[in-house]
């Protein structure tokens, strides 16, 4: 049951972009076109959870034990850095579709704030492995879910008739707080 | 730009020694913070002890030790006030991770009756404007010189007596669940005790 | 001719290149931490010191860097100095710690330290990079001072912890929604502007 309200908190009532602003800038910068965004959401997803349970593990059985907790950001980024240069290599064999639709916006995932920010998280709020792991597949689907939402808006925005100064940026950020006062609305759930 | 070849071998020694430099610096920054980190954090407990029961002389927190939670699940700090030489009251830091947007910690000052004094909360990262209200006067008076017997620590919606901040239900339901946890600490030792 | 170089390097992150305005860097902290001007200053300061630091060390070490691990060295660098800004502000000031919480870490990730170090300290002399470093922190710092002052203002109807009355102001300035309308109407107002003067650059 705790597993439940982990998962409803982490996307609806704490979203990770509109309440908890991490990861603005995929969310402004890739979110133009809708299937883009749901990529970049899925690869989102995918190098989370594992950066999760790895930097997890870092922290446990390493940084705590050898009593360098201070090192944690230094470790933490290369665990990142690390593990999206292989969903790099990995995704260029495996899908070369998927990877020439990412483009330049994959290497992007290692200064994505939402992996380093649920990564110290997960520590922050001493949850156990499997807490750490359903908390980051929250996460992910929240920002997929946020991302997904922004970019079909965003893509009607376009259509629209604005002056000049508000279109573009203006307008999306606009927009956003839009979307972020509904999600706020989710509040009383848990 | 670099005039070093990117072989293998280079690759892994230039990390590998960037690394370990920056560990060996950090280690060294840690260990000339550590002792204005303690400090820090130890004012902050007095603060809050000062803040939640008057009229001690000794130093609470260097005389602070751990109760276990009724449930086992947990352990409570317990910061014993006294005034020449005697208890009078004992100020329990608390917590709650039923927060709307985490753990709630809370002092409590008990006096030896088991009596609230006053409660400040120590941290909590509830919404600005309404979770946060749970740090006014207005909604902590309220359980000022009560005793949990007698005033339910629950928010009136469920049955119990706290007046909940409006549009923060979960951050006063969270407060109350601290306060409870702490009292029911406090009782389990003082029994012991007996 | 280098003084005139050097003046441009440090006014460029100020004004023509602002990362938050202009570049649109660093949107997390600017959204995240400027519910108010002392948050926004505090918050500016730390990812300054950050950006000196390690466009410096970065400028020093640039030639001894072998250029396919370029990234990681960069980030361990920057890394480091984030941590000891970490140490620092745990021990001096731990009010305003506890306040920018998990965004303190974060820097390392701002995409205007990581882009600063690789478009700028990578390929520049130790003493221009440090400029750069420092006008790029001096105009993120203006920036979210300026969206906090007006987020507080609204908001809390207090000034850098001053209240003016003694009541509630607009709370969605202060929550997640307001920094989204605020930075959207600024970034809106600074390109109505510039397009105002066409004369000037």
């Amino acid at each position: 049951m705790e597993y439940l309200v982990i998962i409803i908190s982490t996307i609806f009532i704490n979203n990770i972009v509109l309440a908890k602003f991490l990861g603005i800038c995929p969310f402004l910068g890739v979110s133009k076109n809708t299937s883009t965004a749901v990529g970049m959401g899925g690869a989102v997803i995918f190098v989370m959870v594992i950066s999760t349970i790895m930097t997890y593990l870092v922290q446990h059985y390493i940084l705590i034990p050898l009593d360098i907790a201070y090192m944690q950001t230094v470790t933490y980024i290369l665990v990142i850095a690390f593990l999206v240069q292989v969903v790099e290599i990995v995704l260029k064999k495996v899908s070369p579709d998927l990877y020439q639709a990412l483009g330049v916006y994959l290497p992007l995932i290692t200064t994505n704030c939402t992996i380093l920010g649920v990564a110290i998280l997960v520590i922050q709020n001493n949850f156990n492995l499997l807490e750490s792991v359903i908390f980051a597949i929250g996460n992910s689907v929240g920002f997929t879910l946020a991302i997904a939402l922004f970019s079909s808006l965003r893509e009607q925005l376009d259509t629209a008739d604005l002056p000049e100064y508000m279109q573009g940026i203006p307008a999306a950020l606009i927009t956003a707080s839009i979307l972020s006062m509904a999600f706020m609305g989710f509040a009383g759930l848990v | 730009m670099a005039t070093i070849k990117s072989s293998f071998l280079n690759l892994l020694v230039t990390l590998t020694v960037i690394t370990l430099l920056a560990g060996l610096s950090l280690g060294y920054v840690y260990q000339w913070t550590k002792a204005p980190i303690a400090k820090a954090q130890m004012e902050k407990q007095l603060r809050a002890i000062q803040g939640v029961i008057s009229g001690y002389d000794n130093n609470p927190v260097t005389e602070q030790y751990k109760v276990a939670t009724p449930d086992g699940k947990d352990s409570l700090e317990f910061f014993p006030a006294k005034a020449k030489g005697e208890l009078i009251g004992i100020a329990v830091k608390t917590k709650s991770s039923k927060g709307y947007s985490g753990d709630v910690w809370l002092m409590v000052g008990f006096d030896i009756n088991g009596n609230i004094q006053r409660i400040v909360v120590i941290e909590h990262k509830e919404t600005p404007g309404l979770g946060s209200k749970m740090s006014s006067p207005k909604f902590l008076d309220q359980f000022f010189g009560k005793n949990p017997t007698q005033m339910i620590l629950k928010v009136k919606k469920d049955g119990g007596d706290v007046d909940a901040i409006t549009g923060a239900t979960i951050s006063s339901r969270a407060f109350s669940e601290a306060v409870q946890v702490a009292y029911d600490t406090f009782q389990s030792q003082n029994h012991g005790n007996d | 001719m280098a003084t005139t170089n050097y003046k441009e390097n440090f006014l460029n992150g100020i004004i023509k290149e602002n990362p938050v305005f202009v570049l649109l860097l660093g949107c997390c902290p600017t959204l995240g931490v400027t519910s108010s001007a002392i948050n926004g200053i505090g918050m500016g300061a730390a990812t300054a010191f950050v950006l000196v630091m390690s466009n410096l060390a970065i400028a020093l070490v640039k030639n001894v860097i072998p250029d396919k691990v370029r990234i990681p060295a960069f980030i361990v660098i920057i890394a480091a100095f984030v941590t000891v800004v970490q140490l620092l502000m745990e021990a001096y000031t731990p009010a305003l710690n506890e306040q920018l919480g998990l965004f303190i870490p974060l820097i390392v990730v701002n995409c205007i330290v990581l882009g600063r170090a690789e478009a700028f300290a990578s390929r520049n002399t130790v003493f221009a990079s440090m400029l750069d470093g420092l006008g790029m922190g001096i105009g993120f710092t203006l920036a979210l001072t300026l969206l906090g002052t007006i987020r507080e203002l609204l908001g809390s109807l207090s000034v850098f912890g001053v209240k003016l009355v003694d009541a509630d102001g607009m709370l969605v300035f202060i929550l997640a929604p307001g920094a989204f309308i605020t930075l959207g109407f600024i970034i809106a107002v600074m390109t109505w502007l510039k397009k105002r003067k066409p004369a000037h650059s």
